[in-house]
């Protein structure tokens, strides 16, 4: 019989699995069972976008795109990226249509490091950039935000963690989990050291449409000498409501963005054709969906938020993406005690911030990507759990 | 629109406290703005959707299509104010198209309803025809799908595989 631990790579095999997935396959055995754990949004794609994928189907358009994705759809990134954010990207060279903005994330890491590089990743974060770092050969360092500091990365953490082997920097904002967003003064705060220690930076901007509070998300690139040494990685999933489409983008210097190509063509050839010409409709007449979402998101936001204060969970004001980051230290659990012990007594779903790295302890993610019906009965659950503990 | 009224056209049992939270304004300002909504007679009232049919199953609603003479100063509005009088009747709409009025009614049963238009609705004087339509199931009213299987979140924890 073959003994595939010999026949395994060894870098993969050291990854580490992501920790919760018992946790999932406990609360997918039970029934009634109320989840706020879902971390994509609950409406479906707008209809005048599904519709522009399915009137390409019927005409039978089904044939690969070209490697970067259609110029149609770069050049509406590139209008997408000036009407939103003041930054202009050549559609020809210096955007690369990707399958999700993972893809993005995993090319711009591998084009840009070698062996032994170090890669600053702030946490708690999404839980892809230490595995794909790692995969590339790169040294992951991670850098711990903090609930004082609104879980932003300050100038003194980021200076604290650079080495001469630094050489990129990942800006998870607005982040998941904890909805932090990095304010213009924020990245003006750190710009500074990324520029004198000649950093690259890959800022996944992911969430940059859902910000809350009237202020718009600044992308990292807007910033004073940042542009040359950044890759916005962004995508439809969350702005368009589009995750299961697979579409995302990079947008970058020309000479990242050339290498991340060759890498995208022999990995991938090109992103699924019917999702890019849906996308070319989203981006030309979908900013109204876009704010009509936001607006929904941010009565979810303010309700849940006081829903979890008013029941002494202590609870941080997200200002990005749809998530909620509760301090649940007070209860004298950990995080997966917490969570498990919700799942148990009371049935609702919630993820253990330690997930999300080792700072994230003390927290659970609370995703209020849900109908406020749907969030009324969570928070009452929850109540009701921590009136017991 | 106001997102007030948005939300209240959801769910009118949002208290103002919880409005204030979700809109960022205070209790008092939901309280004075939904006053003064009432007052300008833009919220009308406020009703329970009730899925009738699960308590009497023989209870029957009609849309009846009225052709009627309009008289020469007030046109429709006198039958109208005259149809609306009647407890059976739900809701009055003038239309355009192959009637004048839709009336809806609610009754017992359908003999119930087809007595009522029968006796009251058809030899009421400007009255020239009326077609009675039965609604036979209602799937979604008011905004509401009855009936509804319980709602299944085809979303997929993508974080643990």
């Amino acid at each position: 019989m073959t003994d595939y631990c010999q026949n395994m790579s060894k870098a993969v095999v050291s990854l580490q699995p992501s920790g919760i997935r018992r946790f999932f396959d406990i609360a997918n055995e039970m029934d009634n069972v109320i989840s706020l754990s879902i971390g994509e949004p609950d409406f479906t794609t707008p209809w005048h976008v599904r519709q522009e994928g399915i009137r390409t189907l019927e005409e039978g358009k089904t044939w690969y795109s070209p490697n970067r994705g259609f110029i149609e759809l770069r050049n509406e990134i590139s209008r997408f990226m000036e009407r939103h954010y003041s930054l202009s990207y050549k559609p020809e060279s210096e955007i690369l249509v990707t399958v999700g903005g993972s893809e993005a994330i995993d090319l711009t890491i591998r084009s840009l490091i070698n062996p032994g590089d170090e890669v600053l990743i702030p946490e708690p974060s999404f839980v892809c950039y230490k595995p794909l770092t790692i995969m590339a050969g790169g040294v992951p360092v991670i850098i711990e935000t903090k609930k004082e500091d609104k879980f932003k990365l300050t100038a003194e953490e980021l200076a604290d963690k650079i080495t001469p082997k630094t050489k990129l920097l990942i800006l998870p904002f607005p982040n998941n989990p904890t909805g932090a967003v990095m304010r213009r003064s924020d990245l003006e705060a750190i710009s500074k050291i990324i520029i004198e220690n000649n950093i690259m930076v890959l800022s996944d901007e992911i969430y940059g449409e859902l910000t809350y509070g009237g202020t718009k998300h600044v992308s990292a690139a807007e910033i004073d000498g940042m542009k040359e040494r950044t890759v916005v990685v962004n995508g439809f999933s969350k702005a368009y409501a589009m995750t299961g489409w697979r579409l995302g983008f990079a947008a970058g210097p020309k000479a990242v963005i050339k290498q991340m190509t060759k890498l995208h063509q022999y990995g991938i050839m090109s992103a699924p054709t019917t999702s890019q010409y849906a996308a070319i409709e989203a981006l030309k007449n979908g900013d109204d969906d876009i704010s009509y979402m936001r607006g929904e998101y941010d009565i979810r936001r303010r309700f849940i938020v006081n829903g979890f204060n008013s029941m002494g969970l202590n609870c941080f004001e997200p200002e990005g993406a749809f998530y909620v980051f509760p301090c649940i230290s007070g209860t004298g659990l950990s995080s997966e005690q917490f969570c498990e012990q919700l799942l148990h007594s009371e049935r609702v779903a919630v993820i253990p911030g330690a997930a999300f790295g080792a700072c994230g302890e003390g927290f659970v993610r609370v995703s209020y990507s849900y109908s406020l019906k749907h969030i009324t009965e969570a928070l009452s659950r929850i109540e009701h759990f921590i009136k017991s503990v | 629109m106001d997102k007030l009224l948005e939300l209240l056209s959801e769910n009118a049992k949002l208290t103002a406290e919880q409005l204030a939270v979700m809109l960022n304004l205070t209790t008092q300002q939901v309280s004075e703005k939904i006053e003064q909504y009432e007052k300008d007679g833009i919220i009308i009232g406020y009703k329970t959707l009730i899925n009738w049919e699960k308590v009497d199953k023989s209870k029957a609603i009609a849309l009846i299509g009225l052709r009627v003479t309009p008289k020469q100063d007030n046109g429709f509005d006198e039958i109208a104010g005259r149809i609306m009088q009647f407890d059976e009747v739900e809701s009055v709409y003038l239309m355009s198209g192959g009637y004048d009025l839709t009336v809806k009614v609610c009754g017992k049963s359908m003999q119930d309803i087809a007595a009522f238009v029968m006796r009251r609705l058809a030899p009421l004087d400007s009255v020239l025809s009326t077609a009675t339509h039965f609604i036979l199931t209602r799937y979604k009213d008011g905004g509401v799908i009855l009936n509804k299987d319980k709602e299944q979140d085809e979303r997929r924890s993508v974080l643990c595989d």
